[in-house]
């Protein structure tokens, strides 16, 4: 089953290799992880994404929490929740049949066209998991993929509950 | 205007701030500056050992045995790299011990430069926390905190990586101490959630088959009288891990024993047959539960912890509490005295009277008869002329387990092993750092021809600083666990566990200018031991042969319950 945890941790070095090296030493699978500060310069926030039973998550959670530079944990799949996700992708538009194709799909899927090249564009999209994907797909039917870059997913409480220090 | 210090100066002021008396550790060009701070000083005596990984096992003994933190001294690279071993074997066994290792200058990290790596990498996963001090002025709050997170909540080792410049003696900054550690992220658990406790104790008054299972927490946290109450006022059976020996003396009439895969056949049987189970800062190893899906499956499982991973990680606790063991055991045991409801007493009339039958089996019992001296023998007949009184302190191998089951130890931290890593070439040096604590103290270094030789160099250090110990090495020209385990699981095959070559010991300690006695027959054991145990100003190593194809028994059967155990060779229980 797949997990969103959010981990609120000290902003200083060696502290994300600690959790990453937590999830390698107990051969725990990181699906996407995503890092930055928060407003608080003093703070970082990661979202993980893994993958594991009830007993497995229970174990990351604890083992993530009792690490001494960790804040807070939570599951946000436990809760309702928004994920996103950035996407960049570079395709090839070499001709106006393929750059028209390219637009209609963009537009379709409501992402946007970022930069241009002689015989590429590069698209942004934000958004879930699946439509990512789908998006990649209807892409790679109308033209060739270049360069795919993706975030991996962030994940926030619905409404005004906040993981906050 | 304040005195000023340069940093290596600040390292010994807050180590001297922090009550710390004695260093284990080892020079080089890394922390050159720092050795220089110290030998300007009196108040912390440097001990220098002749391997760094010995340092690690003296600071742990010197832990396990007084409670505090133990320190360690290593240059950058080598010398940082060398204490790896004795970093997990704290960290598996929950020591407090502070690693402070030399780095290069900061503006040669990552470099390669001379004697670099990263030890603050190397030992992430086998350390409670570590810090990269980077800056003179933080040195007294970094060494603060780490040796505050050494000591509270789950013990446990702290590595704190030191740049040669920042202790450069050329630059000076005033000195403040932290007055308090105040850390955002860390606030372990102290008191037991009330709900959880009153849970616990209508399980504990209800329990028709108790048993109390106590493990190193209860020695870490200092909880032993709190434990013997406990057992008492319930007339509990009790049962230690191999942590957790001395918890409750070895000589109490509720104890049971050892369990798990050595433990005694009634421990591990009163634990199979449980409708309660009290657990008591132990962590469910699996040298303790055997195959865990067949582990106790009829006793709700009442598990207290201050560490919140350990609870439910192997075995699943229908009442977790998690707390420190010395807050949690006041709650519970006022809890239990205010209650209105009592542990039924003729329900446990018969619990006793079942255990009383298992024990009636012996299982302990060894056959003396023939002309080999028998290691279990030894182990009594030193408890006998030691009054049960002494440090022991074991290394690993079929010698650590005589020692558990044949010296029942009277008070916590009297027994020094390695339990969680099983780190052969821990007992010598630990038993050095015992020395070092309580030097007018009987100290027995238990160890066999194969662990002794993984420290063996450490004889020097006992020479260097009178450190008297006593080296009872159980010797059976063999690496007997593993021989143990090649008769029991490979045919007999014994692959690579004959020491073909080994040393004359006697001439070995005496070449150290220590002093050697060799027991080939069973006519010379008491008089050698009467002679060793007399000998108070010189270290003395008994080298005695003993039968090479003893098995430590009784032993749990691979993959089956916690109860099902062979009792001799072909014989199961």
């Amino acid at each position: 089953m797949k997990r969103i945890l959010a981990i609120l941790l000290e902003n200083e070095p060696g502290a994300l290799s600690r959790i990453v090296g937590l999830f390698s030493q107990r051969a725990y699978n990181i699906d996407s992880l995503t890092v930055g500060t928060t407003d608080d310069q003093t703070l970082s926030r990661i979202t993980i994404t893994t993958h594991g039973d009830d007993r497995v998550v229970e174990q990351i959670t604890k083992q993530v929490n009792k690490l001494v530079d960790v804040l807070k944990v939570l599951d946000l799949t436990e809760m309702q929740h928004i994920e996103r996700e950035l996407l960049l992708v570079k395709v090839y538009a070499r001709d106006e049949q393929s750059r028209a194709a390219v637009t209609r799909v963009c537009d379709v899927f409501q992402g946007s066209i970022i930069d241009m090249g002689k015989q590429s564009y590069t698209l942004q999209m934000v958004s879930g998991k699946d439509k990512i994907e789908s998006f990649l797909d209807m892409l790679r039917h109308e033209t060739d993929l270049i360069e795919v870059v993706r975030s991996g997913t962030v994940g926030i409480g619905r409404g005004d509950k906040a993981l906050r220090s | 205007m304040n005195e000023q210090y340069n940093g290596s100066q600040l390292v010994v002021k807050a180590l001297q701030a922090l009550d710390v008396k004695y260093i284990f550790g080892y020079p080089g060009g890394s922390v050159l500056d720092l050795y220089d701070a110290l030998f300007q000083q009196s108040e912390i005596e440097h001990i220098l050992v002749r391997h760094e990984q010995a340092a690690t096992h003296m600071a742990d003994g010197f832990a396990r045995s007084t409670g505090e933190v133990g320190v360690v001294l290593a240059t950058s690279g080598p010398g940082a790299t060398n204490c790896v071993t004795g970093i997990a074997t704290a960290y598996m066994d929950s020591i407090p011990m502070v690693v402070l290792s030399g780095q290069v200058p900061s503006n040669l990290i990552g470099d390669d430069a001379f004697q670099e790596t990263d030890i603050v990498g190397c030992s992430r996963p086998i350390v409670k926390h570590s810090f990269n001090c980077r800056h003179a002025e933080e040195i007294p709050t970094v060494l603060a905190k780490a040796f505050f997170l050494a000591k509270s909540g789950r013990p446990g080792p702290v590595v704190v990586e030191l740049p040669k410049d920042i202790l450069n003696p050329a630059q000076f900054f005033d000195f403040k101490m932290p007055e308090n550690i105040e850390m955002r992220t860390y606030n372990p658990n102290v008191k037991g959630h009330p709900k959880q406790i009153k849970k616990a104790v209508s399980a504990i008054l209800g329990a028709k088959k108790l048993v109390v299972y106590s493990g190193g927490g209860i020695v870490l946290s200092n909880t032993s009288l709190q434990l013997t109450q406990l057992v008492e006022s319930l007339n509990a059976p009790c049962t230690n891990t191999l942590m957790g020996l001395g918890g409750l003396s070895g000589t109490h009439p509720n104890f049971l024993g050892m369990l798990g895969m050595h433990g005694t056949l009634e421990a591990n049987k009163a634990m199979a047959n449980a409708d309660v189970i009290l657990a008591l800062g132990a962590r469910f190893d699996d040298r303790v539960t055997n195959n865990v899906q067949k582990f106790c499956p009829d006793a709700t499982i009442v598990h207290v912890d201050v560490d919140p991973t350990s609870i439910s990680k192997t075995v699943k606790a229908h009442i977790p509490v998690v707390g420190c063991l010395a807050t949690v055991l006041e709650q519970l045991q006022s809890a239990i005295d205010a209650s209105k409801d009592r542990i039924d007493r003729s329900a446990q009339e018969d619990w006793w009277y079942q255990i009383t039958k298992w024990r009636e089996q012996n299982c302990l019992s060894f056959d003396a008869s023939g002309e080999k001296i028998k290691p279990q023998e030894v182990i009594r007949k030193v408890y006998d002329i030691t009054n049960g009184e002494a440090y022991v302190c074991s290394d690993v191998g079929q010698h650590q387990m005589f020692a558990a089951q044949h010296y029942p130890f009277k008070n916590p931290r009297q027994w020094i092993n390695s339990g969680g890593l099983g780190t052969m070439g821990f007992g010598l040096p630990a038993a050095m750092g015992v020395k070092v604590a309580f030097p007018s103290s009987e100290v027995i270094c238990v160890t066999g021809d194969g662990s002794i030789q993984m420290n063996i160099q450490e004889l020097s250090t006992c020479l260097q600083y009178g450190l008297n110990v006593k080296i009872v090495s159980l010797n059976n020209r063999s690496l007997g666990m593993v021989r143990q385990w090649q008769d029991m699981l490979y045919g007999g095959r014994h692959a690579s566990s004959y020491m073909e070559s080994l040393p004359d010991f006697v001439k070995l300690a005496e070449a150290y200018g220590h002093v050697g006695i060799k027991v080939d027959t069973r006519d010379q054991l008491d008089e050698a031991l009467e002679r060793a145990f007399s000998i108070n100003d010189r270290l003395v190593f008994l080298d005695i042969c003993v039968d090479e194809s003893e098995h430590v028994y009784p032993m749990q059967i691979k993959l089956g319950s916690v109860d099902e155990m062979w009792l001799k060779k072909g014989v199961k229980a």
